[in-house]
């Protein structure tokens, strides 16, 4: 039994907390159901879980802005149902619509909440020198906060929640689609601060490497907590189940993983570095690893060379949530219909670029960049930030003219004949670009008119559409009412209506929980197999090992290009152990960037 | 030490300073965004050139037809008065189906006809003159009727009195309209006008603001610092405030240099009844905002339940006495239908206080009643 004075002692306390809400359609959802945690002052703690797992939820109840249902909620010793003002004058938050205004400058934003929070001038001239040599924001102050960067805005959005030292701060989701750069300068700043200001952090994330990192871990599925331990805890559930293993010669890892993660026996199977890592199942984890033996090694491996390696926190998560009952099932394709398989002799060029420039006025967006892609490959764009990712596919879907250079797609110059070559591609954007108010079969019937499939044509590819993506089930619901994954799904099966022989995706899985990352690239690596040929963006460094190719951009110009093992041998030289893609990644960049610094100091 | 933080957070001085770096933020963004200018500044001039010069009620070079069946010297004086009127541009015919013809194609707006026996029913004094009215546009319609039967019997009535050998006419009609003697109809319309442009301003330009705030989330980060509501609320209401008070001085400025309404009230009367319409139609703004939390809904309502009614309601274009009884009715709950009396009243008659200070006391009450409410249902509480 806790008494009072040790929950003052903690920063949040809470017991058997409830919150449902009402959806439009009528039913109610338990965003938190019966949720009980405990955060000790001075440590950083991940909220992990999938997409609707009550993660926002709970930040926005500790913030004061959600009163719970049922059960008791204490922040810093105060019950956030009496004096929910007291809370939200002594603690900072960063929801994940990060509360910037876009029309004021980074000095501006700044200097707004600094009022807000009563900070004095003296103390603010002083917290501003040590926030800028953090986010290294000094060369930006006077621009307007619309104008940044996506890294550099969430950068910003920090800065506002630390004007002073907080008693608390809780973050939603702050490094989603941000770069990998960005992304461990932001995490740089945040440990920076639990050391030196001994600062309380409650963090959500969709990045589960950035769990390990933290003291403690909270992970929420469906409103409840499955597990509340240091990270460790969850990481050793895995222990002893977690193997690499070699696909056999001239097979490509990824059909491998395929394989892999369609079998019963095993939880979790991702690519890497030419290699499979699979996390081993097993009849129960019940009460944590140690008291369940692993299975036994699936069938299909026999005959491989399987070695056993050190469990991460993300294997551990797959297999809680493997345990739920939650795992992204087999999917299946079906026939892409006139799409024939690839004939692994003959590799035919789908779409090659030669010298692409474009230049907005003076900013020179895409500077001489060239690169092939065959049919039935996965091809990766990587790049921070405002590399030129965005405007690159945008010229090779015909949505943009280039300036100079070459551009051919699926044989035809794009420079003469775009609509030919629109015909021949998919493309699925960024955000979800469907109509909300549609259901899911309006929205494949208006794209398929819009293709011009008609009759019997239109009927089965729409058909095919519900059966494979799954979504027969939901085919009468607003589209806007989807769960995340499934808007994903539909965006995608309404890319591929019209059969194209080339597939755009720009960050795909920006968002997405660890599961519906899994079973979207599931599908792609099908299609790929099939003969489709795709273009992906990605911030998931780890995902470009399904990639045949990729390449890295940044500022407009191409800094390395091969196979994912080719770009990860880059960085090879920097220290003895192996580096993972995001290593090499940022290793790749960095190197390019004081390169060309030095050369403007050399100018200079 | 705790202890201290707080009551910090609570003093006087660190609520202005809270104010006021709202209301500095506000006022950047104000002219930053050219979204706001075009609802703040050009709206209102726009709003001004189309109502001040492109919609006048008064009639000029009204296009008729004036058919002569038949010619004798009655008739064409009365065809002379009709041509030298600067009210209508005449066509002159001689057959009804021309004239016909030309009000089929809407050539010309009315017909007036005069029969083969005027001269003749003239001598037995009881003479007509026909007139038609194109009625396509019913206002219009019976302000042409007006002039032309005006015209009519005033020639008849001078040719008349020349019969009896003296100069006055056995009755001389005399016309005149008060507070209006040119009946200029933008004695009426500038008033008007500036209950829509305040109208624009509070209610619309602040429902969107606040609305757009709840949509991007940026209200999500306000909530979670020091500051309360009504300390949101304020920096809110001070600036659009001060933009109103600006769209004010620019409307009198026009009414009194532009279209030379006469201000027969006194100024200080018309700033405390428009800063208090402002004020009614801020807490409209502010009130419809919190309900909506969206720009597009937000907008909708604003317009539905405040700039339509200022517009249609308040008595501005249509006069509140001719109205059907249960739109009568309505027109008590709109705050723009006092505030367009109390314009109408102090620019064109005066401070007749027995209007004035009635009006006053609904509109300060409206005031209050909107910014409480506004106060009530903003909440720092999402979902």
């Amino acid at each position: 039994m806790k008494t009072a004075e040790t929950d003052k002692e903690l920063a949040i306390s809470g017991t058997s907390l409830c919150k449902a809400f009402r959806r439009s359609s009528g039913d109610t959802v338990h965003a938190l159901d019966h949720v009980s945690l405990a955060i000790q002052h001075g440590t950083l703690t991940a909220l992990v879980g999938p997409d609707g797992a009550g993660k926002t939820t709970m930040l926005r109840m500790v913030a004061g802005l959600i009163t719970p249902d049922a059960g008791k909620l204490a922040v810093l010793g105060i019950n956030v149902t009496d004096d929910p003002q007291q809370i939200q004058s002594r603690i900072s938050y960063m929801p994940q619509k990060f509360g910037l205004y876009e029309d004021l400058s980074v000095q501006e934003n700044l200097d707004l909440y600094a009022d807000l929070h009563g900070v004095t001038s003296e103390a603010k001239n002083l917290r501003y020198a040590q926030l800028m040599d953090m986010t290294n924001l000094a060369p930006f102050m006077g621009r307007l906060a619309g104008r940044l960067s996506g890294g550099m805005k969430q950068k910003l959005g920090l800065a506002c929640t630390l004007v002073r030292s907080p008693e608390l701060l809780l973050l939603d989701e702050p490094t989603v689609g941000v770069d990998p750069l960005s992304r461990r300068e932001l995490w740089e700043i945040i440990l920076r601060l639990v050391k030196d200001e001994n600062l309380t952090v409650l963090m959500s994330t969709a990045y589960l490497d950035e769990a390990e990192r933290c003291n403690h871990a909270v992970v929420l599925n469906q409103g409840k907590v499955l597990v509340q331990s240091p990270p460790s805890g969850v990481r050793e559930l895995a222990d002893d189940r977690v193997f690499l293993v070699a696909p056999h010669a001239g097979q490509p890892a990824r059909s491998l993983q395929a394989q892999c993660f369609d079998d019963a026996g095993i939880v979790d199977a991702v690519p890497e570095g030419g290699l499979v890592r699979f996390v081993l199942g097993s009849g129960n984890i019940n009460g944590g690893g140690s008291n369940a033996t692993p299975g036994p090694l699936p069938s299909l491996l026999s005959g491989l060379a399987v070695k056993p390696v050190p469990a991460r926190f993300e294997d551990g998560f797959m297999l809680l949530l493997h345990h739920q009952g939650d795992k992204a099932e087999p999917v299946s394709v079906g026939a892409l219909g006139k799409n024939v398989p690839v004939d692994k002799g003959h590799r035919e060029v789908v779409i090659e670029v030669t010298d692409l420039v474009k230049k907005f006025g003076l900013f020179t967006a895409v500077d001489h960049v060239s690169f092939k892609v065959c049919r039935g490959e996965i091809f990766g764009l990587l790049g921070p930030n405002g590399a030129g990712k965005t405007t690159t596919f945008r010229m090779l879907c015909g949505l943009l003219a280039a300036t100079a250079g070459s551009l051919r797609v699926a044989g035809e110059d794009l420079r003469v004949a775009r609509a030919t070559a629109r015909q021949r591609i998919g493309y699925v954007a960024q955000k979800f670009a469907l109509y909300g108010q549609l259901s899911v079969l309006e929205n494949l019937e208006f794209f398929a008119s819009a293709y011009g499939l008609r009759g019997r044509r239109k009927r089965d590819r729409i058909e095919w559409a519900l059966q494979h993506f799954e979504l027969s089930q939901l085919a009468k619901l607003p589209s806007e009412q989807l769960p995340g994954g499934y808007k994903q799904r539909l965006a995608m099966a309404a890319a591929l209506l019209h059969e194209p022989e080339i597939l755009f995706l720009d960050e795909p899985t920006s968002g997405a929980d660890p599961l519906a990352r899994r079973e979207f690239w599931r599908r792609i690596t099908a299609f790929a197999e099939q003969g489709v040929t795709v273009i992906v963006t990605t911030h998931f460094m780890e995902e470009a090992e399904y990639c045949d190719h990729a390449l890295i951009q940044d500022a407009g110009r191409l800094l390395a290009q091969g196979t994912p093992a080719e770009i990860r041998l880059l960085a090879y030289s920097r220290d003895g152990h192996r580096p993972s893609m995001e290593d090499a990644f940022i290793a790749i960049v960095e190197q390019s960037r004081t390169k060309a610094a030095t050369a403007t100091k050399d100018a200079a | 030490m705790k202890q201290s933080s707080q009551t910090e957070y609570n003093s006087l001085s660190s609520q202005i300073r809270r104010i006021a770096a709202l209301v500095r933020k506000e006022s950047r963004q104000m002219l930053r965004d050219p979204s706001t200018i075009l609802i703040g500044v050009m709206m209102p001039a726009l709003l001004i050139f189309i109502f001040g010069f492109g919609l006048s009620l008064d009639v000029k070079n009204v296009p008729i037809a004036l058919v002569l069946e038949h010619r004798s010297t009655e008739a064409d004086e009365l065809a002379a008065g009709f041509e030298l009127s600067p009210y209508f541009h005449t066509t002159l015919l001689t057959s009804m189906p021309a004239a016909q013809q030309l009000m089929n194609e809407r050539k010309v707006d009315g017909v007036v006809r005069i029969r083969q026996n005027f001269s003749r029913q003239l001598a037995f004094n009881n003479a007509e003159a026909e007139v038609l009215v194109h009625g396509s546009d019913a206002n219009y319609a019976r302000i042409v009727e007006g002039y032309a039967q005006g015209a009519v019997s005033q020639s008849l009535m001078r040719k008349r009195a020349e019969e009896m050998g003296t100069d006055i006419g056995p009755v001389i009609i005399h016309n005149q309209t008060w507070f209006n003697k040119n009946n200029d109809s933008h004695f009426f319309l500038v008033p008007g006008l500036i209950v829509l442009i305040m109208t624009l301003i509070g209610a619309l330009l602040t429902a969107l603001l606040m609305a757009r705030e709840w949509e991007q989330g940026t209200l999500e980060a306000i909530f979670v610092t020091p500051v309360r509501v009504g300390e949101i609320l304020l920096g809110k209401i001070i600036p659009y405030f001060g933009l109103g008070v600006i769209g004010l001085a620019l409307c009198i400025l026009a009414a009194q240099f532009l279209f030379h309404v006469p201000l027969r009230g006194s100024l200080a009367v018309l700033a405390v009844s428009s800063m208090l319409y402002l004020l009614v139609a801020l807490g409209m703004g502010l009130l419809i905002s919190a309900a909506t939390k969206n720009q597009f809904l937000a907008c909708q309502i604003a317009i539905i339940v405040s700039y339509l009614p200022a517009m249609m309601l308040s008595g501005f274009l249509f006069d509140i006495r001719s109205m059907p009884a249960a739109v009568r009715m309505i027109t008590r709950v709109l705050p723009a239908r006092y505030y367009n009396e109390l314009l109408q009243t102090i620019f064109l008659a005066g401070d007749i206080w027995s209007i004035i200070i009635p009006d006053l006391i609904i509109v300060a009450g409206m005031a209050t009643a909107f910014l409480s409410l506004a106060r009530i249902k903003t909440k720092k509480k999402l979902g």
